[in-house]
């Protein structure tokens, strides 16, 4: 039986929900907007309810630490194919089991969810460093993103510690959304903004209003050029830190 | 800064930038972790988490820093070191201003952590780390910056000046050089490790002092919360692996180091004394070391177990957690299922974490090969040296030569294609 959910956290937790209240068994989940064979198999399609993914979570206290519910919502974010039978089969393991199981890295499904956040943790840490912020006006900052992972929820709080005092708004250019953070109120709030992300990719709107701008952009590459040791060249190792997927927006790399 | 956009203050600042970056990129290190200071102030940055690595230049090192000198002018004459006074190269000065220009406006867009600032030395170390220390200052209180400061303590500098230096940077260093003192007497003239230790020793006396204060008194200043590193360059003179592993972890030992860094000498003078323009820098043999620092400080090796009078180089075709295996048949095999942690960490291609992961999940059940592999062993590695759930699965049993034989046929040995001149070498 297919499983179909909304994709956001919430709707899991209550598909989690439905599946223990209706006893389905032999489930596979589905994120709405990746189902691709529908009506081949049975399907439940998901309402996602705030308070039957609180009943959950509730459920789920009772049996597993807080970092593991985190890696859940971790898991979650990777937005991985088939990450969500994992975190079925996770909980179920918790539920049923009289000892806890948050240490049984023989347990597939325990390792594949301490694995994927752990991939999911190092793609926040990458974007931590990857961002690149353009000064469009004053005390204005600008940067586009496009990670593998949902990542740009987890990465705000490191730019709020980081950047009290600038205004700025990071755009997922691949997922269409972008977090602002007002430094006057100290809030931040999610952006919805129409890019054409084939002409522009979000990025060259924007640049070079400020002639600052391109002066320190220009600085940058030149500092990155010049800090390297050419009798030391290895790409490989190179491209294992920085793949390409991530050149796009990274000033040193253009 | 005026006028930034002017077609000839630009080519001016790429100019400094360009020399001054290209002096200061033969100091390795370029950690922007273990810092613990807030931005409190509302201010520009913060120092409280990990070190994040920005970029990374394409010999593969990590751009956490902005790395600079002040000046390349220098009255010192040190064979191995690119802005020896007899080198006939351009020299250039930043102004204090224009280094705090480029610290915020790169901090600002998310380019770096913080500056790494070092400086030739020019009239004697107290000018110099005078002005060192004002631009820290500067950073911090007119800035309000909280991002990373890691300074050059100038060897000489005055205590004064170094006390300040500790209260705005997070971490400071003084180079030890040379792995030994003949070494440093040899190639540089004006210095000596009594220069170099009395400073090293002054500051982790201060980090001791200050970080023992703030126990009890949570209000008193920080003391370079990062601590204080040092590193010495390998390969210009002809001391083996054994000397200078036994230098580092004295160093360890008795100044309370964070980090010793080995940097791996690329040839940049025709001094005959040492390696000649075109020797390719001793990449492996620095791998090795930091392999052999990581298996002192993480490993619970000691180091006359890696490197002594038998054994004083490192084998470069294999790692040194393996090579120690090898020479010690009588430890293994090692059950998997039962050893204590210590015993798995000194498994070859098993890492700490995977050490922590073995003796957490074996407690629900024993663990067989295929689940070690998952949990991330190497397991070409480590193969040879474990019993796990499904017996010993190799049938050479433990003969050293033949195991490293095995492995090294197997791999593919990330290090053949991109350095293959030096290993013909070896």
């Amino acid at each position: 039986m297919q499983i179909i959910y909304d994709g956001t956290f919430e709707g899991l937790l209550t598909a989690i929900f439905d599946i223990y209240e209706r006893k389905f068994n032999g489930v596979k989940i589905f994120r709405k907007d990746k189902i691709t064979a529908l009506g081949l198999f049975e399907n439940h399609e998901v309402h996602s309810d705030p308070d039957k993914a609180a009943r959950v979570l509730r459920g789920l206290k009772k049996k597993l630490s807080a970092s593991t519910l985190n890696n859940f919502y971790w898991c979650f974010l990777s937005e991985l194919d088939g990450i969500e039978d994992h975190i079925l089969s996770y909980a179920r393991y918790a539920l049923s089991s009289a000892q806890p199981v948050e240490q049984d890295y023989g347990n597939a499904s325990v390792l594949e969810i301490a694995q994927v956040a752990r991939k999911v943790g190092r793609e926040k840490h990458r974007f931590e460093a990857f961002v690149r912020f353009q000064e469009i006006n004053s005390n204005f900052y600008y940067a586009a993103i496009d990670p593998d992972h949902n990542v740009l929820p987890l990465i705000i709080p490191h730019f709020r510690r980081r950047y009290p005092a600038q205004d700025w708004l990071i755009y997922d250019t691949r997922r269409h959304y972008g977090i602002h953070y007002d430094s006057q109120t100290e809030q931040t709030h999610e952006a919805i903004m129409d890019f054409d992300a084939a002409s522009n990719r979000g990025q060259s709107t924007c640049i070079a209003i400020d002639t600052d701008e391109a002066h320190y952009q220009s600085l940058w590459k030149h500092y990155f050029k010049h800090v390297n040791i050419p009798a030391r060249r290895n790409m490989k190792l190179h491209l294992q830190h920085v793949p390409k997927r991530y050149w796009k927006y990274l000033v040193e790399k253009q | 800064m005026t006028a930034p956009h002017l077609p000839i203050s630009e080519t001016r600042i790429h100019e400094k930038l360009r020399i001054l970056s290209d002096a200061a990129k033969y100091d390795v290190s370029c950690a922007s972790s273990g810092s613990k200071r807030a931005n409190h102030n509302k201010g520009l940055g913060d120092a409280t988490g990990m070190g994040i690595c920005h970029t990374y230049t394409e010999d593969g090192r990590c751009v956490s820093l902005l790395k600079l000198l002040l000046t390349n002018h220098c009255i010192f004459d040190c064979a191995y070191c690119v802005s020896r006074k007899s080198n006939d190269i351009k020299r250039a000065a930043f102004t204090i201003e224009e280094v705090i220009g480029l610290t915020i406006n790169f901090y600002r867009r998310n380019y770096i952590e913080g500056l790494f600032l070092s400086s030739g030395i020019f009239k004697n170390a107290d000018v110099t780390m005078e002005r060192l220390v004002t631009i820290a200052k500067k950073l911090r209180t007119e800035h309000k910056f909280n991002g990373y400061i890691h300074l050059k303590t100038i060897p000489g500098a005055s205590e004064e000046l170094m006390q300040q230096a500790g209260l705005y940077a997070d971490r400071l260093s003084v180079n030890i050089e040379m792995p030994t003192e003949s070494a440093l007497k040899s190639l540089a003239p004006d210095k000596n490790m009594n220069d170099i230790l009395t400073p090293m020793s002054y500051l982790s006396e201060s980090i001791v002092n200050y970080t023992a204060e703030k126990k009890v008194i949570k209000t008193s200043p920080a003391f370079a919360p990062a601590g204080q590193s040092t590193q010495m360059v390998i390969g210009a003179t002809p001391e083996t692996d054994k000397d200078i592993l036994f230098t580092a972890s004295s160093l360890y030992k008795n100044y309370g180091l964070k980090r010793v860094y080995y940097s791996g000498y690329v040839p940049i003078s025709t001094d005959e004394r040492m390696p000649g323009i075109g020797t390719p820098p001793p990449v492996i043999r620095e791998h090795r070391l930091y392999q052999t620092d990581w298996l002192l400080r993480f490993y619970g090796f000691s180091v006359n177990e890696i490197v002594n009078d038998e054994h004083p180089l490192l084998d470069t075709d294999i790692d040194p957690k393996l090579s120690w295996a090898l020479r010690n048949p009588a430890v293994f095999p090692v059950d998997i299922n039962t050893a204590d942690y210590s015993l798995i960490l000194r498994v070859p291609g098993i890492g700490v974490s995977s050490a922590k992961k073995i003796t957490a999940a074996r407690r629900f059940g024993k663990l067989d090969a295929q689940q070690l592999s998952k949990i991330g062993v190497s397991m070409n590695r480590a193969k040879y040296f474990i019993i796990c759930q499904g017996g010993s699965f190799v049938n050479i049993g433990l003969q050293p030569q033949l195991i490293r034989h095995h492995i090294l046929s197997l791999s593919s040995g990330k290090f053949k294609s991109a350095h293959s001149p030096q290993l013909t070498l070896f």
